[in-house]
């Protein structure tokens, strides 16, 4: 039945945990769709014939819809309506919501391609390996114009905005390659704009990690101008690199003592009240915002000092920073799984 | 108020077939210089017509590039120019003014018992305002063009290469005209009602395009401001929508949003008005659920301000957002619904006829359904991750938007085309073309759904091979269309060179426009009737007494 509407109605390979949900609920809408114009088709069809002309002089009685038939008319389509809507509704819930388990992966798209940042190595122009059967979480900017990340067999897509990070999430059901299309234009290139996908059974994905981690193969793809951090150092240890750079150490400390700055050990998923009097949690989101624009939210008890770093640091720069910071947290802190990032869902 | 348009006190001459607004005056200056409602009109649909046939001109192109998926025929940023050009002058040039500022202006006045509009000297000028824009965003397009998109989204519409400045100037000067005509409309209908003319008795054109006016008020001025804005932030770059310079590329899709949601109800209610008029015409009965189809149109007008937001569902927009943007676009759904009830409900016990006019209303209520649904079916959110911004969006709202104005506006033509001219054309023609034309769609936009599903995104010059055969069906459906649309052409120039002459109401119709001569006078009526009852009131066949119009 499944697979009998699927090729119908063109639908590619379902290959995510979403992707049936989502052809089932397609499926009634579709269904519902054609029983309700056929009931107004053939309606319409029955009362041309019925009620055709029978002389040029010909009148017709003054008919009115009574007070049920007009409640009928507002009720039937809202009532269907909604129900889609409920379906459909928690579905987008789902999506926007990664599990706590995820794996995270950050994205950067520029004209015309995609680069994918792994927290624990490597880095890869157009090519996304992943295992199958878990859950992935991506971490996505732009560094030139808004672009959308769009994998048709997942059933996920979201847009890539320049300044400001999106994610979304998928879990991949079943090993094979799938086609990456930017579904935002952007240009001249916007429809060659395409990676893959490759799903790989958790084995053969831990292989594939481990062998580049042990060798400085060349990774997927091309090597190009975009990848201002090097391959085959866990992004973390970039970040920390980026720091020393940019002079971070000279507000911020890692020892937990509070200077110009926050101190940045455990900072990550703490709670923090601003001047404004909100309260407000360290995320990916708050910490790239404050690097971009320090001065839209300040802690209270610090003064607006801190430079913007907007323009002095690319989007992978940020990535590995951003994951620095979160990697600096003591043991007492760390309240998820060890193997997995420590998440806290952007709010 | 109630003056004629050329100042002179009329003379109580009885009305021939010389004397119409065809006749007085026939100089090419007398069109140019004219007051009169109905030269304007007439002249505002010769000027849509030529955008329309420009916009299918870059949309043949397109669809020709796209028989094959890799290069072809011209370069990835012609193709881009090219789409940009379509949607820009179909959108800004065709669908926005056709039914309003084109049979608006010829018929709203004779619906209403008005001698003209309120503001018959801002009502030429706005056609000139939208000549002056349409020039300039055309002769941007000759210059260089631009390949942004008709949404012009930030930034990349503030970094293109090309020159996007004369065609955002365009659109932003076309939107004054649009504001103009509207303003013109809501004025006269609160003013200019005959005696008797209450608001429950207007014919639901009027309502329709009534509330179309609201829109284009409210709404245009937020189009002026963001086309201003990227086009200040183009030429002069301000750093308004520049995330390396705190600006917020999606402040600009709200924006834009804001106002070109909105301008689809611009384009979908008057053609939902010209089916009113029309299925009650060719069914000889009065509207089913009059009230509510009145009520219907000022609700899209209204709830169609508060949707914006499901254009942006996958930018990053908040589950919150997201919800209840899509509640909202649902309510539009179920205005729509009651207006498609009500019309098969209108048919009832009613005396039909098929001419071509019927054909194209059946047309449109089909186009409204399964294009109304497929809207809904976007809007439940979750679907619109997987179809967002692919085939399935571009099939969506072409079925629901240019083909009910499309459908809209070919039945106008072919309904008030007596009226305006005293000519009839060839209605087996026109039979012919209409099918053609709703089966040529169809094969065009039913592909499109299907390769939405699959997968191939929008704005795509080239495409994955697997994409092909549903293309190249597509691009066969648009021949079709193509076909269907050229054979009207055809027979309505032949119509207007030496169709038959006409009596004055041909289809035997009650809509208050028809009680009055045909071509009509300057002045529309000799003496301002009194209006008694509704429209399309079919229970008497005699016009004077029953229907109220007073005509000698």
């Amino acid at each position: 039945m499944n697979e009998f509407f699927r090729k119908l109605l063109f639908l590619p390979e379902q290959a995510s945990t979403f992707a049936a949900g989502v052809d089932h609920l397609h499926y009634f809408v579709a269904l519902t769709t054609f029983i309700m114009a056929l009931a107004v088709g053939v309606l319409a069809v029955v009362f041309i014939a019925l009620y055709k002309r029978k002389s040029e002089t010909q009148t017709t009685p003054h008919v009115e819809p009574t007070m049920m038939i007009e409640a009928a008319f507002v009720s039937v389509p809202l009532v269907l309506f909604l129900l889609w809507f409920a379906v459909g509704f928690r579905q987008f819930v789902e999506q926007d919501t990664p599990p706590a388990d995820a794996m995270d992966v950050y994205v950067m798209a520029k004209k015309w391609m995609w680069k994918f940042n792994y927290p624990d190595g490597p880095n890869s122009v157009n090519v996304l390996r992943v295992p199958a059967g878990r859950p992935v979480r991506l971490l996505m900017t732009s560094q030139d114009v808004i672009h959308s990340f769009f994998v048709p067999e997942f059933r996920v897509k979201k847009d890539v905005n320049p300044g400001r990070y999106t994610q979304t999430w998928f879990n991949a059901t079943t090993p094979g390659k799938y086609e990456i299309l930017c579904s935002q234009y952007c240009g001249a290139g916007h429809s060659i704009m395409r990676g893959e996908v490759i799903v790989m059974p958790p084995a053969e994905y831990q292989t594939w990690l481990d062998n580049l981690k042990r060798s400085p193969l060349p990774q997927d793809g091309l090597n190009t101008d975009i990848e201002k951090v090097s391959v085959n150092s866990s992004l973390a240890e970039q970040g920390r690199r980026v720091a020393a750079e940019q002079g971070c150490f000279k507000c911020h400390t890692i020892d937990g003592t509070k200077f110009t700055g926050p101190t940045w050990l455990n900072m990550f998923g703490r709670t923090e009240k601003l001047i404004t009097g909100e309260k407000i949690v360290v995320d990916e989101a708050y910490m790239t915002e404050s690097i971009m624009d320090p001065l839209a939210k300040i802690v209270e008890g610090y003064a607006p000092v801190m430079p913007s770093f907007q323009n002095k640091l690319a989007g992978p720069e940020i990535a590995a920073l951003v994951e620095y910071m979160k990697s600096l947290r003591t043991d007492t802190a760390r309240t998820t799984p060890p193997e997995g990032p420590l998440y806290a869902p952007v709010h | 108020m109630l003056q004629s348009t050329d100042g002179s006190p009329q003379t109580v001459a009885a009305p021939t077939e010389q004397a119409s607004y065809l006749t007085d005056g026939t100089s090419v200056m007398s069109w140019l210089n004219t007051r009169d409602h109905k030269r304007v009109g007439v002249m505002f649909l010769a000027l849509v017509m030529i955008g329309f046939l420009i916009g299918g001109v870059f949309a043949l192109a397109i669809r020709v590039k796209l028989l094959q998926p890799g290069p072809f025929l011209f370069d990835a940023m012609t193709y881009n120019r090219l789409f940009t050009l379509h949607g820009i002058v179909m959108i800004f040039l065709f669908m926005i003014p056709a039914i309003p500022s084109g049979f608006g202006n010829f018929v709203l006045p004779l619906m209403i018992g008005a001698r003209d509009v309120a503001f018959p000297r801002l009502n030429l000028g706005s056609m000139y305002v939208y000549l002056l824009g349409a020039s300039i965003a055309l002769w941007g397009m000759i210059h260089g063009g631009v390949d942004t998109g008709w949404t012009f989204y930030t930034p990349y519409s503030s970094t293109t290469t090309t020159d996007a400045f004369p065609v955002i100037l365009g659109a932003f000067i076309i939107g004054f005209s649009s504001i103009m005509t509207g303003l013109n409309f809501i004025v006269t209908v609160h003013t200019l009602r005959a005696p008797g003319m209450t608001w429950m008795r207007l014919p639901l054109f009027v309502w329709a395009v009534y509330g179309t006016s609201l829109i284009q008020v409210l709404a245009t001025p937020v189009l002026g401001l963001a086309l201003l804005v990227v086009g200040v932030e183009n030429t002069m770059h301000f750093g308004l929508f520049d995330p390396t310079r705190g600006g917020d590329p999606l402040l600009f899709q709200h924006l834009f949003w804001f106002y070109s949601h909105p301008a689809v109800y611009i384009m979908v209610l008057p053609a939902m008005g010209v089916m009113s008029e029309i299925i009650c015409a060719f069914s000889r009965k009065n509207a089913y659920g009059y009230n509510m189809i009145a009520y219907s149109s000022l609700g899209i007008a209204f709830v169609g301000f508060f949707a914006w937001g499901h254009h942006m569902f996958v930018t990053g927009q908040s589950s919150v957002n997201a919800g209840i943007f899509g509640v909202i676009s649902m309510l539009v759904g179920v205005f729509t619904a009651i207006k498609v009830f009500n019309w098969v409900g209108t048919m009832y016990r009613g005396s039909i006829q098929v001419n071509t006019p019927f054909i194209y209303a059946c047309g449109f209520l089909y186009f409204v359904v399964f294009g109304g649904m497929t809207g809904i079916a976007l809007a439940t959110v979750g679907l619109d991750v997987h179809w967002h911004d692919t085939y399935f969006v571009i099939a969506h709202f072409h079925f629901v938007m240019v083909g009910a104005v499309i459908m809209g506006f070919l039945a106008a033509l072919h309904y008030w085309f007596p009226k305006m001219f005293a000519r009839t054309y060839h209605d087996g023609w026109g039979m012919v073309a209409a099918t053609l034309i709703i089966l040529g769609f169809n094969a065009t936009f039913i592909p499109q759904f299907l390769l939405g599903n699959a997968g191939m995104p929008r704005r795509y010059y080239e495409y994955p091979d697997k994409f092909q055969a549903l293309n190249v069906a597509s691009t066969t459906g648009a021949a079709v269309l193509a076909l269907g649309l050229v054979i009207v052409l055809i027979y309505l120039v032949v119509a207007l060179v030496s169709g038959k002459r006409c009596e004055q109401n041909p289809w035997g119709s009650k809509g208050f426009e028809w009680m009055t001569q045909t071509p009509p006078t300057t002045s529309n009526f000799e003496v301002i009737p009194t209006i008694t009852t509704g429209p399309h009131d079919y229970r008497t066949n005699d016009n004077s007494a029953a229907y109220g119009i007073h005509h000698v």
